[in-house]
């Protein structure tokens, strides 16, 4: 139990579950059930949104424990339980999901029109599912919520996506599903030694390097595939492109952050020694993604892509930081993760809204948008920006903080940071000088209409968390700061206590 | 020697004689009786479970039978997938011209034949209960006589069967030969040591052998696609789940008891036989059409899982077996309730396109039908994922780390064909309709849904009931 005095965790996270339950038991005429389902998913997410902002205001900031544990007896037998509890890595991803829910809902509102019962279902589905693997304290149930993530997708893109959706699904749900597969023996091993698959109970146990080294390529196959890490990126502009808009927001906001969430939580402090012995090939592979995926994604004709291709060299970005051990490098991936869950979320919607109008994603059809949609102009600025990591905006603390980490371990390893930066502002700006400005060309441009109020609704709070992040970022940094000293403080010592061993 | 002590066997007793009874009943009235005589039938069912599990423990008949909490648990499974798979013929039958009463006398006896196997505690009663079993089957396999394909279904099955009946009881006697018993007690005893003759080893994989023909376990599966395509689908529904429970527990209950200490020799039989079944299953599956023959192949696959946690050897591997078998069965029932709904303007259909756009036109069954899927696949939080669990487990426990990475490998293989079907269902653009289920259908449709999605909420009763289990032929 919690300070609050109910389960406030449980809560947030099966109150989409119940919502998509009185969904799926309505009945009547299409219409009628489609504007049901409609609102019943946003009341559902609102709601969900704002039992979830307790957790904003009961956490407490001071301490690296986990907080709002809630525990239940499972399978007591096997030492597996039912336990939740967030800490501060996992705090701001839960409310990440839950902000971008109902945005998501608002965002489908007109574009979804077959089957928007399923289609309400399966987001509501998905949330639960996203929610409950951040508050999973137990090995077992992480990796419930963890794959479950994956039917919904699934049937998302496969169903209401574009042209190419089965193949983009089937490679989705197939790529990841082989890495968590090599990760469900990872934990039965450790499960096995251990005895249990408690999280907190097992951040006590030491394995022998031996064993550190199969169980962290286990992890890394699952979470590199999640992240996407460069080579196995490649499900992701597929699943991105094809999938529809509200999906590929979720997938770039929350979806990719579970990867490196699984660093941070599994990798980093059950296997330190791995960690560090890896941590080269980490590098090499982030910044070959970070460079790599950049020049790719100046090269793309398609804006989804463009935007999926820029995701990966953030991500990039987040592996590098995690994986300097350093408090400046973890806060910054920290913060980066949530910093592009905003900002490529509202590049996803952005280039949604375009689509809606004129059903097309290639960069090549428009130009001098600016002229017919200057508010439009104007919010896909600040993402753009956002995206650029332009100081006063989300993008730019994080990146700050990881390059400066970075520079601690090695200044090369900080180079391949910034290259990405610069790489980054070419793309994005080159984008945005495409669409948005130039003259029109067609026709049919000449006739768009700027934002609809709903649209306004959807970017709102988007604009106002990229400014706040960028201009007041103590207030996120805040959250996380005890939690990554600890990590920090941990790590260290674990490593000092394997050197000690070694000699 | 054990007294006869016959009342320790009153369900098998109550059954065989409910079966007499029922075949009169059935007889005597000159209109056709197949509703009245299934309803009979699942009647008898119901009573037996009851019976069953206020059974008492111990031995009987001179030692030929035993009762303990193993066979109880895999009885309650085989009377419940026997009544459920009854109940998805009752429509079926009657559309389809076959609906006579022998169809449920038929599988009353098997499974009083599969109840006399879970019980057996001699190499003759086990061959008593699997022949009682099989002769039933070969008949209901041809039920549907005026069909060539239900007619070759039978044949090839009852020439297979018979083959590896013959390889069963040569098997015995070479291990009656070289032990000096048939009973299972006394020949855990002869065989204390862990050292066994060249003859006995023989017989002892002329006996797997024979069982692993009635698991379809590779390389004894040949008949398994064609048997499944060609039998009528309620039939096929019979044989993918209630007969694979009972020669999975079977087959344990032989392995674990009297050739318990022999297990270095025969683990390893049983990993070859995992291995391949995970792999043909996995991948043979891949090209089908029809949607029976790729059942088929995916329930060799999902005996190739079972049997890598019989192959680990020990009681978390036996554990794993019964529950993961116990899932399967859920869903495979399930299942098989899918395909046996599929019918157009009255005609049945097999083909895996024939499901095109029923998410559209018939949203409910498209929906179990995908949890089904999603749940063969093994994803979380549906119940396959925690049959999958428990024998990775015990591999994982055991070392077996080659196993355990081919089911990671076929694993993902499988989920391919098991999310094509879920893409033709959702992602295709159907055609007309389906014809409207019957209400049982949507019963047992629904009641295995349920099960397999809400498995998660309380697995530990099951698992307790698993372990208790096979306490009993381990301990």
């Amino acid at each position: 139990m919690n300070a609050a005095g109910f389960p406030i965790l449980s809560l947030v996270t099966f109150l989409p579950l119940a919502g998509a339950l009185v969904i799926m038991l309505v009945r009547g005429e299409e219409a009628v059930v489609a504007r049901n389902a409609r609102w019943t998913a946003l009341w559902a997410s609102l709601i969900t949104l704002a039992l979830s902002l307790l957790l904003w205001t009961g956490f407490d900031q001071t301490t690296a424990d986990f907080q709002f544990v809630e525990r239940a007896a499972w399978l007591p037998e096997f030492g597996v339980g039912y336990h939740m509890g967030v800490d501060g890595i996992s705090v701001l991803f839960i409310l990440l999901s839950t902000i971008l829910t109902p945005l998501c809902i608002l965002a489908s509102w007109e574009s979804i029109t077959t089957r928007v019962r399923e289609y309400m279902v399966a987001f509501l589905v998905l949330e639960a599912m996203m929610i409950g693997m951040f508050a999973a304290l137990d090995f077992v149930l992480f990796y419930i919520f963890f794959e479950a993530v994956l039917i919904p997708m699934f049937l998302i893109i496969g169903i209401w996506g574009g042209g190419r959706r089965v193949y983009a699904a089937l490679k989705f749900f197939l790529y990841t599903l082989a890495g968590s597969l090599l990760m469900l023996l990872a934990i039965l091993a450790i499960w096995y030694q251990a005895g249990t698959t408690d999280i907190p109970t097992l951040m006590q146990e030491s394995f022998t390097p031996r064993m550190q080294f199969w169980l962290f390529l286990a992890f890394f196959a699952s979470f590199a595939v999640k992240v996407p890490m460069w080579p196995v990126h490649t499900w992701l502009p597929d699943a991105h492109v094809e999938a529809p808009t509200a999906g590929s927001v979720i997938l770039a906001g929350v979806l990719l952050k579970m990867g490196a969430y699984g660093f941070l939580r599994f990798s980093l402090p059950l296997l330190p020694q791995a960690s560090a012995d890896f941590a080269p090939l980490i590098f090499a592979l982030s910044i070959i993604a970070v460079i790599y995926t950049s020049l790719v994604a100046l090269a793309q004709e398609d804006m989804k892509k463009l935007i999926a291709y820029s995701s990966i060299a953030h991500m990039g970005i987040v592996t590098l930081g995690i994986f300097t051990f350093t408090a400046q490098g973890l806060s910054g991936a920290l913060f980066t993760m949530l910093s592009h869950g905003i900002i490529a979320s509202a590049l996803f919607l952005c280039v949604g809204v375009l689509y809606d109008r004129v059903h097309s994603r290639e960069i090549a059809r428009y130009g001098g948008v600016a002229k017919v949609m200057p508010a439009y102009a104007l919010v896909f600025m600040v993402f753009t920006m956002g995206s650029v990591a332009l100081p006063g905006l989300a993008g730019f603390p994080g990146e700050l903080l990881v390059i400066v980490g970075a520079f601690k371990v090695n200044p090369w390893v900080a180079l391949g940071a910034c290259m990405g930066m610069i790489l980054g502002a070419a793309y994005a700006l080159y984008l945005y000088r495409r669409v948005i400005f130039g003259k029109i060309v067609r026709e049919d441009l000449k006739a768009l209409l700027d934002l609809s109020p709903r649209e306004y609704a959807t970017f709102a709070p988007l604009i106002l968390l990229t400014i706040w992040m960028g201009i007041y970022p103590s207030s996120f940094l805040n959250f996380f700061e005890a939690t990554v000293a600890a990590l920090v403080a941990r790590h260290e010592a674990a490593l000092g206590a394997a050197r000690l061993a070694g000699m | 020697m054990s007294p006869m002590n016959w009342t320790l066997a009153t369900p098998e007793i109550f059954l065989g004689i409910a079966g007499l009874l029922i075949l009169a009943g059935g007889v005597i009235p000159k209109k056709e009786t197949f509703f009245p005589v299934s309803m009979a039938v699942i009647g008898a069912f119901v009573v037996t479970a009851v019976l069953v599990l206020g059974q008492g423990e111990g031995t009987a008949f001179l030692g030929q039978y035993v009762s303990d909490a193993f066979s109880r648990f895999a009885k309650v499974l085989i009377l419940l997938g026997a009544a459920l798979t009854l109940v998805l013929a009752l429509d079926f039958n009657e559309k389809a011209g076959i609906g006579r009463f022998e169809y449920a006398v038929l599988m009353l006896f098997a499974t009083m034949g599969m109840l006399v196997m879970v019980s057996a505690n001699d190499l003759m009663s086990l061959y008593i209960g699997l022949e009682l079993l099989s002769l039933s089957l070969y008949v209901i396999a041809a039920f549907d006589r005026d069909n060539p394909r239900s007619a070759e279904a039978g044949l090839k099955y009852f020439v297979l069967g018979a083959l590896a009946s013959g390889l069963l009881l040569y098997g015995s006697s070479l291990v009656y030969g070289f032990a000096g018993s048939t009973n299972f007690d006394r020949l855990a005893d002869a065989l204390g040591g862990g050292t066994a003759s060249l003859g006995l080893v023989v017989g002892l994989v002329f006996v797997l052998a024979g069982l692993c023909f009635k698991i379809s376990a590779v390389p004894f599966h040949m008949w398994t696609p064609d048997v499944y395509e060609g039998a009528p689908t309620p039939v096929t529904a019979f044989f993918a789940t209630a007969p694979k429970v009972a020669a999975i527990a079977l087959l344990m209950r032989v392995l674990a008891g009297p050739f318990g200490d022999l297990a270095a020799q025969w683990s390893q039989v049983i990993w070859v036989a995992s291995v391949g079944s995970m792999l043909l299953g996995a991948f043979a599956a891949i090209g089908q059409r029809n949607i029976k023959r790729l059942m088929a192949y995916s329930s060799i696959g999902h005996v190739g899982y079972a049997l890598m946690g019989l192959a680990v050897a020990s009681e978390v591997g036996f554990r794993g077996v019964l529950v993961y078998m116990a899932i399967y069965m859920v869903t495979s029932i399930g299942t098989f309730a899918v395909l046996v709904a599929m019918r157009r303007n009255g005609r049945s259909l097999e083909q895996v396109d024939d499901l095109a756009g029923i998410g559209r036109t018939d949203p409910a069954m498209a929906m179990w039908m995908a949890v089904f899927m999603f749940s063969m696949a093994g994803i979380p939080p549906l119940a396959g994922f925690f049959g999958k669990l428990y024998v990775f487990l015990a591999a994982v426990q055991g070392g077996y780390w080659v196993l355990a990475a081919v089911g990671i490998g076929t694993s993902v293989v499988a989920t391919y064909y098991y999310l094509r079907i879920v893409k033709v269902m959702y992602f295709d653009a159907g055609t007309a309709p389906l014809d409207a289920r019957p209400a049982g259908l949507t019963v047992v449709m629904t009641a295995t849904g349920v099960v397999t999605v809400l498995f998660f909420l309380f697995p530990a009763p099951i698992i307790a009931a698993a372990q208790v289990a096979v306490a009993a032929i381990a301990g």
